[in-house]
C-alpha cells in the first residue's frame, strides 16, 4: 500500500499549488452506504451533489459500492447510475457482508490508493464516520465532518466544505489544500435528493480485495432490527409538527400527536423536551439530534435556538406559533402566529379534517 | 485491565455568543467544563473497573488550564492523569490531535500496556467524531464507535462484546482487546465524586507532558504544521430572506387564524395539499 508522505507546508501559510504527486488524482468519489439490501438515501443526496462538483471540475462522478454479493452489488451500482454516477467501483467480498471497521478500511483505502480521487464523501451516519475516521488517518489526509454545504474554489479547484462550529452558531468553510483526496462527511437530509433516471448507465470496475475471514478480528454475533422505525420515518416525513418546551406538560404533546395523524405527519421535538422524557430521543431534531427536510415544519412552542434550526431549516415552509413576538423562530419561518399553542393545535386539527372532508365531497 | 480515557476540555457551547460585528466566539466569561460525552466514556470505564478491576488513566491535550478536566475526572475515581501540553500543539486538527495523543498513549504504553482506550462520541465544540477513529487506525487497536452497551469483557480470551448503534439496528460485535471504544451518549449517569475522591484529585501530582516528553520527533505532524485541513473563512449563518410572515385576523380568533392561514399556505404551496394523507384514528 503506498501512502502519500506529508508534504511539508509552512505553519499558517495557505500553499496553492498541489504537490506534484497529487496530479494524478482525479475525480469525484461518494461511497455507497447500503444496510440490510437497502442503499442509504444520504448515497443518493451525496451523488447529486457530488454529480455538480465533477461537473464544475470537468471529471467523472463514481460510486463506491462494498458488497458481500455480486447481485446485490450490481443492483447498487444500477442505483448510483440512475443517481448520477459514471462509474461504479465494486469490491465484493463475503466478509464485507456486513459493515465492520477493519475489512472496510482496507478495501476502501486500497482503492483510492489504486484509482486516486480527488474528492471522496461519505454520509455522516455512524457507518460513514466510523469508516471515514480510519480511511482518512491511513492515507494522512484531511477530513471535514458534518458538512452542510460543498463548493469548488474556483481559484485552486478546491474542495470548500461547509460546516457549523460552535454548535451553529458559526459557520467555517475548511479545505484540504495540499492533500489527496479531499474528503468530507454530510449528514442525511442536509442535501436534496437528486431525481431518479432509470435510463441512466454506466461502467462497472470490479476490483477483487485482498481480504480473509481469519485476518478479521471483529466478529458480528447478531444484528437486533430496531423494533420501531420512527428514526427512518422522521428523517423522511413529509410533514414534521415539532414541539418544545412552550407547550409546558408531557400531556399537551397529545395536541400534537392529534394533529399529526390528520395531516399523516411525524412528531419532532427540540432537545429540553427529550431530556424532560416527553418523547423518546430519536425524535429530537437539531444538532445533536436529526436533520430533517419536511416540506412543512409546524414548531410549536419552539423559540428557534440555533441548535434546533440548523436540523430542520431546511424545511420548505415552516409555521411557527410562539406567544412571544420576538422568539428568534419568526426570523426564519414563513409564517409566523403569535399566540398560544394550546388554542392553535386543536384549532388547527380541526381545520384539516374539515379540509379533508370537503375534499372528499368534492370528488 | 488498563483503560485509558481521552477526555477533552471544551467552552460551554450553551453559553457561547457570537460578537455581532466581529463574527468571533467571545469566550470571556464561558466556563470550560469536560466534554460531556467524554464523561460518559469515563462512565463507562469506571463502570469497567469497579466490575473487573482495572486501572483507569485519563489523558487529555490542551493548554495549561485543562489541568482542572483532569482533577474532574480523578475526583470521579480516575486513577492516573496526563496533561499534554506544548504551543507546539497549538491549532492542531483532527489528523493532528490523533497523532499526538497517539505517540502519548504509546509512551503509557510503555509503563504499562492498555488493553482499551475510550473516547467520547464526539465532542460538542468540534463535532468531528473523528479522534476515536484515527486514534485505533494509528495505535492499530480495533475500532468500536457508538457502542450503547458493553456486554462483557472476558478476561482469559481477552476478548470484548459490545452493542454498537448502525441503521436500523443494532451490531453485537465481539473484539480482541486492546480496542478503541466511543460511547453514545445517555447510556449511563455519571457517579458522584466521593469525598475521599475529591480531595485525592485536589492533591493528585499531575504528570504533565510536552512533545518531548511524549516522545514526539517530528514536529511537522502536530500542530498547525500536521493539520491536512485549514479553515477558509468564518461568518455567521444568513438569516433567511425574509421574517416570518404574521397571520393575525381582527377576531383574533384561533379558528379564523387558523383559516387564513390554510387558504395562505395552499393558495401559496399547493403542493402542500397532497402532502397531507391523514391516518384513521
Ligand atoms: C451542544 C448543544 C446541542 C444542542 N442540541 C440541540 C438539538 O439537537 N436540538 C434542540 O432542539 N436543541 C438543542 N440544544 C438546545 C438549544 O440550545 C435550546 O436550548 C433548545 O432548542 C430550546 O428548546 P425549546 O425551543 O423547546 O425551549 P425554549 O428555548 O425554552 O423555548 C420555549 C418557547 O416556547 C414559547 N412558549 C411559551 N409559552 C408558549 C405557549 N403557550 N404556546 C407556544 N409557545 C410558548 C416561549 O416563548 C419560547 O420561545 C443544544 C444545546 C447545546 C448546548
Amino acid at each position: 500500500m503506498t501512502q502519500p508522505a506529508t508534504p511539508s507546508r509552512p505553519a499558517g501559510r495557505r500553499k496553492f499549488e498541489l504537490d506534484p504527486r497529487f496530479e494524478s488524482y482525479k475525480g469525484v468519489w461518494v461511497f455507497l452506504e447500503h444496510n440490510e439490501g437497502v442503499v442509504h438515501p444520504v448515497s443518493f443526496e451525496l451523488l447529486g451533489e457530488g454529480r455538480k462538483l465533477a461537473d464544475q471540475l470537468g471529471v467523472e462522478l463514481a460510486g463506491v459500492v462494498l458488497a458481500g454479493d455480486g447481485t446485490a452489488a450490481r443492483a447498487f451500482a444500477d442505483e448510483a447510475f440512475f443517481h448520477g454516477a459514471d462509474l461504479c467501483f465494486t469490491a465484493i467480498h463475503p466478509v464485507l457482508a456486513h459493515y465492520r471497521n477493519q475489512p472496510h478500511a482496507r478495501t476502501l483505502t486500497a482503492l483510492v490508493n489504486a484509482h486516486q480521487p480527488e474528492i471522496l464523501l461519505l454520509g455522516a451516519t455512524t457507518m460513514g464516520r466510523d469508516l471515514a475516521g480510519s480511511v482518512a488517518t491511513t492515507l494522512q489526509t484531511g477530513l471535514t465532518a458534518d458538512c452542510t454545504g460543498l463548493a469548488i474554489d474556483p481559484e485552486n479547484r478546491s474542495l470548500a466544505a461547509t460546516r457549523p462550529t460552535f454548535g451553529g452558531s458559526l459557520l467555517c468553510t475548511i479545505v484540504t489544500l495540499n492533500y489527496r483526496p479531499q474528503m468530507a462527511t454530510v449528514r442525511p437530509r442536509v442535501l436534496s435528493l437528486p431525481t431518479r433516471d432509470t435510463s441512466r448507465r454506466g461502467r462497472v470496475v470490479a476490483v477483487e480485495p485482498d481480504l480473509a475471514e481469519d485476518e478479521i478480528v471483529t466478529k458480528l454475533l447478531e444484528f437486533i432490527p430496531d423494533a420501531r422505525r420512527d428514526e427512518a420515518s422522521l428523517a423522511f416525513a413529509d410533514i414534521i409538527v415539532a414541539g418544545g418546551r412552550g407547550l409546558k406538560r408531557a400531556d399537551n404533546f397529545r395536541l400534537l400527536w392529534d394533529l399529526a395523524d390528520a395531516l399523516g405527519a411525524e412528531v419532532g421535538a427540540t432537545r429540553p423536551v427529550v431530556q424532560a422524557g416527553w418523547v423518546t430521543a430519536d425524535r429530537q431534531i437539531g444538532q445533536s439530534g436529526k436533520t430533517v427536510r419536511p416540506k412543512l415544519y409546524i414548531a410549536a412552542g419552539i423559540s428557534g435556538a440555533v441548535q434546533h434550526r440548523v436540523g430542520m431549516e431546511g424545511a420548505d415552509v415552516i409555521i411557527a406559533i410562539n406567544p412571544d413576538p420576538d422568539a428568534p423562530i419568526f426570523d426564519f419561518a414563513t409564517y409566523g402566529i403569535v399566540a398560544n399553542a394550546m388554542q392553535i393545535l386543536p384549532a388547527m386539527t380541526a381545520a384539516i379534517h374539515q379540509h379533508m372532508a370537503a375534499l372528499k365531497k368534492a370528488v | 485491565m488498563h483503560i485509558l480515557v481521552c477526555i477533552k476540555q471544551v467552552p460551554d457551547s450553551a453559553q457561547i455568543r457570537v460578537h455581532p460585528v466581529t463574527n468571533t466566539i467571545m469566550r470571556q466569561g464561558v466556563p470550560a467544563i469536560v466534554n460531556p460525552y467524554d464523561l460518559v466514556a469515563l462512565e463507562e470505564a469506571l463502570r469497567l473497573k469497579d466490575q473487573y478491576g482495572a486501572r483507569v488513566t485519563v489523558l487529555t491535550m490542551g493548554p495549561p488550564q485543562a489541568e482542572a478536566a483532569l482533577r474532574k475526572a480523578l475526583s470521579f475515581g480516575a486513577d492516573e492523569a496526563i496533561l499534554l501540553t506544548d504551543r507546539a500543539f497549538a491549532g492542531a486538527d483532527t489528523l493532528a490531535t490523533s497523532y499526538a495523543l497517539a505517540s502519548a498513549i504509546r509512551k503509557i504504553q510503555e509503563d504499562m500496556p492498555i488493553d482499551l482506550v475510550f473516547a467520547g462520541k464526539q465532542t460538542i465544540d468540534g463535532d468531528t467524531a473523528q479522534v476515536g477513529p484515527g486514534l485505533a487506525t494509528r495505535l492499530e487497536m480495533q475500532l468500536l464507535t457508538y457502542v450503547s452497551r458493553i456486554d462483557g469483557v472476558d478476561p482469559d480470551t481477552n476478548e470484548i462484546t459490545v452493542q454498537r448503534r448502525a441503521e436500523g439496528g443494532v451490531q453485537r460485535l465481539r473484539t480482541r482487546l486492546p480496542a478503541v471504544l466511543t460511547v453514545l451518549e445517555g447510556i449511563n449517569d455519571m457517579r458522584f465524586a466521593t469525598m475521599a475522591d475529591m480531595f485525592r484529585a485536589a492533591r493528585y501530582p499531575l504528570v504533565v507532558w510536552d512533545r518531548e516528553a511524549a516522545g514526539i520527533d517530528d514536529v511537522g505532524k502536530i500542530g498547525l504544521k500536521g493539520s491536512p485541513t485549514v479553515v477558509s473563512r468564518v461568518f455567521a449563518p444568513t438569516a433567511r430572506a425574509q421574517k416570518a410572515e404574521i397571520i393575525t385576523t381582527q377576531s383574533e380568533q384561533p379558528d379564523d387564524i387558523v383559516a387564513t392561514l390554510l387558504a395562505k399556505m395552499f393558495t401559496k404551496h399547493p403542493q402542500l395539499r397532497a402532502a397531507i394523507r391523514p391516518r384513521l384514528a
